[in-house]
């Protein structure tokens, strides 16, 4: 058992929930360059195959502090993020270690939802926010900013970082607004011991 | 410069850090992002290449054909049916010993059709006469293309470098980059001595009689063998100069007395190294990496499994009929060693089936005894099949 806790449980898998065109693997390569501006060593995937616009798309990501070398795909991951609340009710949305988390874009609360989370879960309208911030419904950066915040994973400012990879000027401005707003939307660390836990 | 990038765009900077002057390709998935980046590349001025858009796989194979025989450097990316539909083209450029890279990211063979990895592509032209070499990551697959331009104008020979699609090519992790100078360094200007030049004429791919073909063939099968030592070397050189080796023709990791060994190529030996940690109650294992596929390396691969008891094979393509490609090869080439260790190859990840971590305790016990199936494919769900077929 010990064993397996060095190798294993040192590395954080987190899996994006989207649908084509909506820019999850661009989330995930974002929050992949966030961790790799902390210094971590990373791996960012889309989910294998041909790419359709609409269809169900998964990313994901890992995130470790010591190297690791596994090209196999993320069965449990400690984190799912939902970017497309129509996701919700789909057989691939399961998964999700229980003492990890769940966080979903959506306007609606969880029981407005209907949805019986198998971990803990936090809901924020990214997509509103975007809207309202970008100008765009592009949720990205708003629900990046809440992950960091609920989970303490990395420090805000390596997505910051990596957003400044990304974006410039007006555009950098705004994500960075954006991934404020929905960080304060969330309770700061509320899903840290999961990482620390998965740290031992 | 250490950066955190995609494997296809990696790919498509180390290409343009050698300063290609012709590509062609042919969009097919997963090799779309890597010419999707050059093409970007050239058109932001960033790479003074002339991109040569054609309609078919055999059309951009003929191009670059064309490109580096008349003098330039010259580069393609395929995959899969895209690979088969170049074979005419493949061997010739191997036999008119013209040098030049080609990417190939790996996936299966339709039909039936799959968009998904496995290494049925590059495998079914290994016959073609190239140099085949395997990347490992995305690390690799940035260092290896670097080393591919200056051992296709070493060699005179083309090389292709493989790379799993989707598991590198779409895969985002952290690359360091080298320089320009460094680069411009390990792959200065060349000159292509045979180059068609209507002032200095000479023809290529003639008719060639019985009386010279066999000639022919044994050159370029000698050329293939002189060139591991040139693999070797370059490795080496790049090494001294950037501090990362790709491992030479093949590598072991583990210890030297480990009763059991596992051979294969490309990133699954990731997978299978961080197994290995996993599963290090399993008793010692040697991983055996192969990095050349074609110059095949009797001598290293003997040595490489000198003292094991069991060799398992994990085959990532078929021959149909037969059974795994690279245990085949290896069983050949270990039977003239005094005491050959038992060679059991098993094939997995066909058509993009993920290969988890769990694979290595399984495939342990598949060779736990000398009854063991010497060929098995893992993974089967037989009541997928109808009766007749299981």
């Amino acid at each position: 058992m010990l064993l397996k806790m060095n190798v294993v449980t040192a590395l954080t898998e987190i899996r994006i929930d989207g649908r084509g065109g909506q820019g999850n693997v661009i989330a995930a390569y974002i929050l992949a360059e966030a961790g790799f501006e902390a210094g971590r060593h990373v791996q960012a995937f889309p989910s294998f195959g041909p790419e359709r616009r609409g269809a169900p798309v998964a990313a994901y990501v890992r995130i470790s502090d010591r190297p690791f070398k596994r090209r196999c795909q993320i069965l449990e991951p400690n984190y799912v993020i939902i970017q497309d609340p129509s996701l919700l009710h789909l057989p691939r949305i399961v998964g999700v270690r229980p003492e990890g988390g769940t966080l979903i874009n959506s306007p609606k609360d969880l029981e407005e939802l209907g949805f019986a989370p198998q971990s803990r879960t936090a809901v924020i309208p990214a997509t509103a926010l975007a809207v309202e911030i970008l100008g765009l419904p592009i949720p990205n950066s708003a629900l990046l900013g809440a992950f960091l915040m609920l989970t303490d994973l990395l420090p805000m400012d390596a997505l910051e970082k990596a957003l400044a990879r990304r974006f410039e000027g007006e555009t950098l401005q705004r994500n960075l607004q954006l991934m404020a707003a929905a960080a304060k939307r969330v309770t700061p660390g509320l899903w840290k011991e999961a990482v620390h836990a998965a740290r031992n | 410069m250490r950066l955190a990038i995609e494997g296809s765009a990696a790919v498509a900077r180390a290409v343009a850090l050698c300063r290609p002057q012709v590509i062609a390709a042919y969009p097919i998935t997963p090799q779309t992002h890597i010419v999707e980046n050059l093409a970007q590349l050239i058109a932001d001025g960033n790479l003074h290449c002339e991109m040569i858009s054609v309609e078919s796989e055999f059309s951009a194979a003929s191009a670059v054909l064309g490109a580096a025989a008349s003098g330039s450097r010259a580069y393609t990316a395929s995959s899969a049916q895209g690979i088969l539909l170049m074979t005419e083209v493949l061997y010739n450029i191997a036999g008119l010993r013209i040098p030049l890279v080609l990417t190939c990211a790996n996936r299966a063979i339709g039909a039936p059709v799959s968009a998904w990895n496995d290494q049925q592509d590059s495998m079914s032209v290994r016959d073609a006469g190239w140099i085949q070499l395997y990347c490992a990551d995305n690390q690799e697959a940035v260092d290896i293309t670097i080393q591919a331009f200056r051992l296709a104008e070493r060699t005179e020979l083309p090389v292709m470098v493989c790379m799993d699609g989707f598991v590198l090519t779409h895969t985002l992790e952290a690359i360091d980059l080298p320089t320009q100078a460094e680069v411009d360094a390990f792959v200065p200007p060349y000159r292509f001595n045979r180059t068609l030049d209507s002032r200095s004429p000479l023809s290529l791919g003639n008719l060639v009689t019985p009386d010279y073909y066999t000639e022919a063939r044994y050159a370029h099968h000698r050329a293939l063998l002189r060139a591991q030592e040139e693999i070797v070397t370059t490795d080496r050189e790049w090494e001294t100069m950037t501090g990362r080796s790709c491992g030479g023709l093949i590598s072991v990791s583990g210890p030297t007395d480990a009763p059991v060994g596992i051979l294969s190529i490309g990133p699954v030996m990731g997978t299978l190294s961080d197994a290995r940690e996993e599963y290090a109650s399993l008793g010692p294992v040697k991983l055996i990496k192969l990095r050349s596929m074609r110059p095949f390396p009797i001598d290293a691969l003997k040595d490489a499994c000198a003292g094991l008891q069991r060799l398992i094979v994990l085959e990532r393509a078929l021959s149909l009929g037969a059974g795994g490609i690279l245990g085949s090869g290896a069983r050949a080439a270990l039977s003239e060693t005094p005491s050959p260790p038992h060679v059991f190859s098993f094939a997995a990840g066909l058509g993009g089936r993920d290969i988890p971590l769990g694979i290595y305790p399984r495939m342990l016990e598949a060779s736990k005894s000398e009854d063991c199936a010497r060929f098995a494919i893992f993974d089967l769900e037989l009541d997928k099949l109808a009766a007749e077929d299981r």
